[in-house]
């Protein structure tokens, strides 16, 4: 059973592996965010790689696609010394029966200290996190509808980054929060890190009714959504989780909830569009924006690196 | 009480450190400081010495031999982050610390220095030795060298007037 710590924490409160934003202090996402500024100028040396994690090994374990996710975990074990090993996990144990558990199993058995996992099931990273023994460490990678904790975390270092301070914004969080993790997950540090006013805006059938316990303002209306926002995240429209039933059509929902340059328009001047990719052009955002000087997507990527090189050694620095 | 007058220990280390400075036409020469009290003492240095250019700041975070054990030590990320602003290829780099005690950190140093160039080469100066080395690892200038127990801990502080001193406490834990 789960016991009443939070189980991402040892006695002493210390990161012992990623499983959710929710329920960690603002110290520790303080301190992740402070590495990842060491270890974003390791990209800057000869030599781009420092031996924190050399001898240990790292799992990908992406029984969901992911590429861009997969590959800046595996670039930041590689920056950090570490051996990778990516499974396709879905074309081969899974596929032949293997449960969850015994597949985590056998590879503990090829001495794995950590694994990186994606999975279509909200809690399959803290049922891995359970079972293993006590020196190997998991990070979430993505759970179904529930978390997305290092995409939130690079998130927050860019924000972080351009804005400096969290207390006196105000952020957007724009299109399909029903199905998304990566909006769960940055309500929970946005609402942590101290930041006043978050804003979730989309139509009725993809915004979740229970946001506004949260502190969540919930707008339906884009353009009340996004006036005088700081910061503004759109979210990708995730045809592949979702029945027709919930939005007419791709056109319908850019017509309203689209970012375009006339609706960025109503922003703060120096407001920052963030997207967790991949983009959809034309459906969630315009290319003027994707392409356009308020756009910051492409250091997000930046910034993923290091956010999961720090995420990785703080984790594997502390002991259960 | 052990007493150590860090100030006149500073005089003596700049009139070291201004012999060990290799003629300009050896090559280029930069001063190189370890996160903190070393940083201090480069930043002082470079400027009563009158050196041109800008001096470094060296962290042993990234190549410290304790990880496994100790972890990245909270408090400290992203306060001590390395900043080199000069090519470290071919150049002659003067490393410079408060306290020289095991060479562990210096070892650490030593690699950090090497994922930015090769230098010309390294040579290490110091406020204190005080014994208890664990690594084949010498300061060609040390200000003074004297021995302390494993269960003291030397710290060199700075006033906000730039004015150093030396503290020695019980560890923690010893």
């Amino acid at each position: 059973m789960l016991s009443r710590r939070n189980p991402q924490l040892n006695a002493n409160g210390e990161l012992i592996h990623l499983l959710s934003i929710e329920g960690l202090p603002r110290a520790v996402l303080t301190q992740i965010l402070d590495t990842a500024g060491t270890f974003l100028s390791v990209n800057d040396r000869d030599v781009k790689k420092v031996p924190l994690l050399r001898g240990k090994s790292v799992f990908n374990l992406f029984f969901e696609n992911s590429t861009r996710t997969r590959t800046t975990f595996e670039i930041a074990a590689k920056r950090l010394s570490a051996d990778v090993i990516n499974l396709d996990i879905a074309r081969s144990s899974t596929a032949k029966g293997e449960s969850l558990l015994d597949t985590i199993a056998n590879l503990s058995a090829m001495q794995a200290d950590m694994f990186v996992v994606r999975h279509a099931e909200s809690g399959a990273p803290y049922l891995i996190a359970q079972h293993v023994a006590p020196h190997v460490h998991v990070v979430n990678a993505g759970d179904g509808r529930h978390a997305h904790p290092t995409q939130a975390l690079l998130d927050m270092y860019t924000i972080r980054h351009f804005k400096r301070d969290f207390t006196n914004l105000t952020v957007a969080v724009v299109g399909d929060i029903v199905h998304s993790r990566v909006a769960r997950s940055d309500i929970h540090a946005l609402t942590t890190l101290g930041v006043p006013e978050i804003r979730a805006v989309g139509p009725k059938t993809l915004v979740p009714g229970d946001l506004a316990a949260m502190g969540v303002r919930v707008c339906h209306d884009m353009t009340e959504g996004i006036r005088g926002a700081d910061v503004i995240i759109m979210l990708r429209l995730q045809n592949e989780r979702m029945s027709g039933a919930m939005l007419p059509s791709a056109a319908e929902f850019f017509m309203t909830y689209g970012l375009t340059p006339e609706k960025l328009a109503l922003a703060a001047p120096d407001a920052i569009v963030m997207h967790p990719g991949p983009i959809n052009r034309g459906v969630e955002i315009d290319s003027q924006v994707a392409d356009g000087r308020a756009s910051v997507i492409l250091p997000q990527v930046t910034f993923g690196i290091a956010v999961r090189m720090a995420v990785m050694s703080l984790i594997a620095g502390n002991q259960a | 009480m052990l007493q150590l007058d860090a100030e006149a220990l500073y005089a003596d280390l700049r009139e070291g450190v201004r012999r060990l400075l290799r003629p300009t036409s050896a090559g280029p020469t930069s001063l190189v400081g370890i996160w903190s009290g070393g940083a201090w003492l480069a930043e002082r240095l470079h400027r009563d010495l009158g050196l041109p250019g800008a001096h470094g700041v060296i962290s042993s975070t990234l190549h410290r031999d304790d990880f496994g054990s100790r972890g990245l030590t909270a408090g400290r990320a992203g306060a001590d982050a390395t900043q080199l602003p000069f090519d470290i290829e071919g150049r002659h780099i003067l490393l410079l610390d408060d306290v020289l005690y095991t060479g562990r950190t210096v070892r650490a140093v030593i690699n950090e220095l090497y994922d930015f160039g090769r230098p010309a080469s390294v040579t290490l100066a110091v406020l204190v030795d005080r014994g208890g080395r664990e690594l084949p690892i010498e300061a060609a200038c040390a200000a003074a060298r004297i021995v302390l127990p494993a269960s003291q801990k030397l710290t060199l502080a700075r006033d906000e007037a730039g004015r150093f001193s030396f503290s020695v406490r019980e560890r923690q834990g010893a």
